[in-house]
């Protein structure tokens, strides 16, 4: 377990920004406790402080997870953010999109969201913008990353995808045994 | 009649005319430098006497300098060195030019700061050396020296030797790796006294190296091919190298959480700074919308004069103003794109005159 390198935070600071944007400084600065970022085995943990204390005190090979996984690095050094950051994600985002009931089943499955599926989308949003994917009783449902603007939303026709599947609860079921 | 008075005066002035005054009266101070023994007289020449007789004018001036520099040095401290009146000059003031500046002092070797720390004097032996072999003398080191074994024109084959090893040519090889080994010890302290940075090597011959020193060297041989040791193959019992590899060093775990909060704050700042402030296409978006609802606006007044209006123009200008406002963002864009941020006005007039 060791703090992040200064590198590997500006990587990941970009990943989470691009959902979050500004809004990390609330994850770092945070009124109720001192949270921290751990790497254990190339991923990411949001850990409290005295949590992260106790942790320490288990050996690097039986240390299996500890408060929250973001995400993990790849061999390459790129970050790939995970379904359990949605938690943090998810109040802070700054472009959501509602999904319909309809195409709820098919996005927890892991398709992409068609231009049919989709109810709501932010203002605003500009192509390639990482966005939180909700359902129409806002409950979020995962992440992911929009394939075109709001703009663009409007005038496509409906079977064409307006947002890339990245991350979904579904995950939790089926990636049990990769997530930690 | 002479009187004493007379006489005695007349000696003191005829002793007096033997010998010049000391006195000297100079309108301008000479410049003194006594630990050249270097007198500046800068005080203009008297043309009249100088052209009456240059020699003698000049022989004079030379003579009052010196007067002067003599006067300067016999107020120094003196000291009696074996019946002479000695005097120690001081530092030189003027400054001789040089084409390059003063040498620095090299830093010690690592034997001198040795030698240093316990009290080790240099000896200084001779050049030549008393060759009982050759019975004359001969130099200690360097060409035809006393005692070179490599020059033994037979050599006893020791006992445990195998005997179809060559002697001789073991004796030169011993004697070129103490050159390698001479030369690479000076370079090294070359790099010591430069601080470059010295590669950590560990393999100056020895003559019975350890078995890690023989290990390093083994990995270190396997490394130094072309492609840093990717397809050496390894030998069938060859452990791997532990300890290879530069270190690296992170914060420990449990750190300072502020300063490490600071950080990651400050990352955010610099990340935010890069990112540009004015997003360039919602701009432009925002000002071709703008006119585009000023245009439609004017259109409805107009249209509200004139008597046979052509269907609702709310919603045609809404389709309108949508459409428009959507092309005139691609324009917008694409300008954009093509020329960069600088140019916004230009984008802007595009936009107008379009």
């Amino acid at each position: 377990m060791r703090p992040l390198t200064e590198d590997e935070t500006k990587t990941f600071f970009e990943k989470l920004s691009k959902y979050i944007g500004e809004n990390i400084r609330l994850l770092i600065d945070r009124p109720d406790g001192t949270y921290c970022f751990r790497l254990h085995k190339d991923r990411v943990y949001y850990v409290s402080e005295h949590i992260m204390k106790r942790a320490a005190n288990v050996s690097r090979e039986n240390l299996v997870s500890m408060g929250t996984c973001f995400g993990k690095f790849t061999k390459t050094g790129k970050f790939r953010l995970h379904i359990t950051a949605l938690d943090f994600l998810a109040p802070y985002a700054k472009y959501k999109i509602w999904v319909k009931p309809g195409a709820e089943q098919t996005f927890l499955y892991g398709n992409h969201v068609l231009k049919s599926g989709l109810g709501r989308i932010t203002e605003s949003t500009n192509q390639y913008q990482g966005v939180v994917v909700y359902s129409m009783s806002d409950i979020p449902l995962g992440f992911g990353v929009a394939a075109k603007s709001t703009q663009e939303c409007r005038r496509t026709d409906p079977m064409s995808i307006v947002c890339f599947h990245q991350a979904d609860i579904g995950e939790y079921i089926r990636g049990e045994d990769t997530l930690t | 009649m002479a009187t004493v008075e007379d006489v005695l005066e007349s000696v003191t002035q005829k002793q007096a005319s033997k010998y010049k005054t000391i006195e000297v009266q100079k309108d301008i101070e000479p410049q003194l430098d006594l630990g050249n023994l270097l007198t500046v007289d800068q005080n203009p020449l008297e043309l009249k006497k100088f052209r009456a007789d240059k020699e003698a004018y000049l022989k004079s001036q030379a003579r009052d300098n010196t007067q002067l520099l003599f006067n300067a040095i016999w107020k120094l401290p003196t000291e009696r060195v074996e019946e002479a009146i000695c005097v120690k000059l001081p530092e030189t003031t003027t400054v001789l030019p040089r084409e390059k500046p003063i040498p620095k002092a090299k830093p010690p070797t690592r034997w001198e700061q040795y030698a240093l720390l316990k009290g080790i004097q240099k000896r200084k032996k001779g050049r030549m050396v008393w060759d009982e072999e050759s019975k004359e003398w001969r130099p200690r080191w360097g060409y035809k020296r006393a005692n070179d074994d490599t020059k033994d024109w037979v050599i006893e084959v020791p006992g445990n030797a195998d005997p179809n090893e060559d002697q001789f040519e073991k004796r030169m090889k011993a004697k070129k790796e103490r050159i390698a080994k001479n030369e690479l010890q000076r370079l090294r302290n070359i790099a010591r006294a430069t601080k470059s940075k010295v590669p950590g090597v560990g393999l100056t011959p020895t003559e019975k190296p350890s078995k890690e020193e023989v290990g390093l060297a083994l990995h270190l041989a396997k490394k130094s091919t072309a492609s840093l040791g990717k397809f050496t193959e390894k030998l069938p019992k060859e452990k791997e190298a532990k300890h290879v590899g530069k270190k690296r060093k992170f914060e420990p775990a449990i750190g300072d959480f502020k300063k490490e909060k600071e950080q990651q704050l400050n990352i955010i700042n610099v990340m935010e700074n890069k990112k540009p402030k004015l997003d360039i296409t919602k701009a432009v978006n925002r000002v071709i919308i703008q006119q585009d609802q000023d245009a439609s606006d004017e259109r409805r007044k107009r249209g509200g004069k004139v008597k046979n209006r052509r269907g609702p123009p709310r919603k045609k200008g809404a389709g309108g103003f949508g459409k428009k406002g959507k092309a005139g963002k691609g324009k917008g864009q694409k300008g954009m794109g093509g020329k960069g941020k600088g140019k916004m006005g230009k984008g802007k007039g595009k936009g107008k005159g379009r």
